[in-house]
């Protein structure tokens, strides 16, 4: 994976907007920096969720953002996992995994989801009915199951406690190792950088 | 309760409910784009919405029919493709769905401004265009509220008068309906009479307004 930002200049309403250039390559790559510098601005301009002020975003060689071009979120197959998970909560785990893989073999097997991320137990209920760590889990899964090209993850591991924290690190270490598919990792934590991350962006 | 009762309460349930139905469309759609959409004059098409909530209703009666009586410019139109609006059932029903509107559409917009944008967003990430997004998301996640505004257009509909006897007109058999029958009665003298139909209003306005707030409390 190379993601090419380009002058990319995110608006941040009343501050001075990010400016950042950068070329992404690693597997898990962190975009490091305090709170309120635009870490999550900068993963939904990617998504294509926000339009930048000016710059250029290309992916593997497509253009996603340059000039007045816009390429739209739904055409740009990167999945992209909020920190408050934005789960459906009208559908069950099923339908929600499935909502982004439509039978187009673009994506990876249900089952091996499921059982990569520990989740095939979970399949007939609601999300309202889920533990935190679980609802983690099915948030990755059905970013998975689109089949991506590049996957952004908002702060994964936020506000939950240590042993969560441990218990959920494997699958998304398992993203890279059992899937391939690279991610994008906003973090403000230096530990979660060293154990996860093969290359960081800091944002001062 | 007589056999005209019955008749006057069945024709304006059925006029309420037709007015709703034919609302159901526009104002879901209106009530969407005016929830998520921000465009030049936004402000504008809200308070022509809004217009008959503040409006005297005589007021829109007499607007309505201007539009729709033979010599204006809806009314001629219609004519000439063979449909009568003015002192008809279809007058009722105008004037009805023309009262309910706005209530309807303030309804569903809260609804829909309740449904969490970031939902759509990470639908549109996982592939999904607009109106996939709508008729899975928004639309599912707003149902309970669209209902309800749907339920207080009826109840609204239910006890239109003044924008109906200025547009329909008050024909017995044709366009009476609860609120004009009561009237009539009251203005003839027969308290008694309206009795029956003044029971049968509160009961249908009540259970339209609690069916409203069920389905809120719910949503």
């Amino acid at each position: 994976m190379k993601l090419f930002l380009e002058a990319l200049t995110i608006p941040l309403g009343e501050k001075p907007p990010l400016v950042i250039d950068a070329i992404l390559s690693g597997s898990i790559t962190a975009i490091f920096g305090p709170s309120g510098v635009g870490k999550t601005s900068l993963l939904e301009t990617i998504a294509g969720l926000r339009r930048p002020m000016a710059g250029r975003i290309v992916l593997d060689g497509r253009v996603l953002e340059e000039g007045g071009f816009s390429l739209p979120a739904r055409e740009r197959r990167i999945g992209y996992v909020p920190q408050d998970l934005a789960l459906f909560p009208h559908l069950d785990v099923r339908a929600n995994l499935l909502y982004g893989n439509r039978g187009s073999g673009a994506g990876p097997m249900l089952s091996d989801v499921c059982e990569a991320l520990e989740i095939g137990p979970l399949l007939s209920r609601r999300p309202g009915s889920l533990s935190g760590g679980e609802q983690r889990r099915v948030a990755l899964g059905r970013a998975l199951l689109a089949g991506p090209q590049l996957l952004l993850l908002d702060e994964p591991l936020a506000h939950l406690d240590v042993a969560l924290r441990e218990r959920i690190m494997p699958y998304l270490l398992s993203l890279r190792d059992h899937f391939g598919v690279p991610v994008l990792y906003v973090t403000h934590s230096a530990r979660e950088v060293e154990r996860l991350c093969d290359a960081v962006v800091t944002i001062p | 309760m007589s056999s005209g009762d019955g008749q006057i309460i069945a024709f304006t349930a059925w006029s309420a409910g037709l007015a709703v139905v034919l609302n159901l469309a526009p104002a879901v759609a209106l009530a969407w784009v005016l929830a998520r959409k921000r465009w030049f004059g936004k402000s504008l098409v809200e308070t022509l919405v809004a217009l008959p909530l503040v409006l005297p209703p005589v007021a829109t009666g007499l607007i309505l029919l201007k539009l729709f009586g033979r010599n204006g410019p809806l009314g001629r139109w219609l004519e000439a493709l063979g449909v009568e609006v003015a002192f008809t059932w279809k007058g009722v029903v105008v004037a009805m769905a023309v009262m309910a509107f706005p209530l309807m559409v303030r309804g569903m917009r809260i609804a829909f401004e309740g449904v969490n944008p970031r939902l759509e967003q990470v639908a549109a990430t996982l592939g999904a265009g607009p109106w996939r997004i709508f008729w899975t998301i928004t639309l599912p996640l707003a149902m309970r509220g669209v209902l309800a505004g749907a339920v207080l257009g009826f109840a609204r509909a239910l006890g239109e008068f003044g924008a109906t006897i200025l547009l329909a007109g008050s024909i017995p058999g044709k366009t009476m309906t609860l609120s004009l029958s009561i009237y009539r009665d009251i203005q003839l003298g027969r308290d008694e009479a309206a009795l029956p139909l003044l029971l049968a209003s509160v009961v249908l306005a009540f259970g339209a307004l609690w069916a409203s707030e069920r389905l809120l409390q719910r949503a």
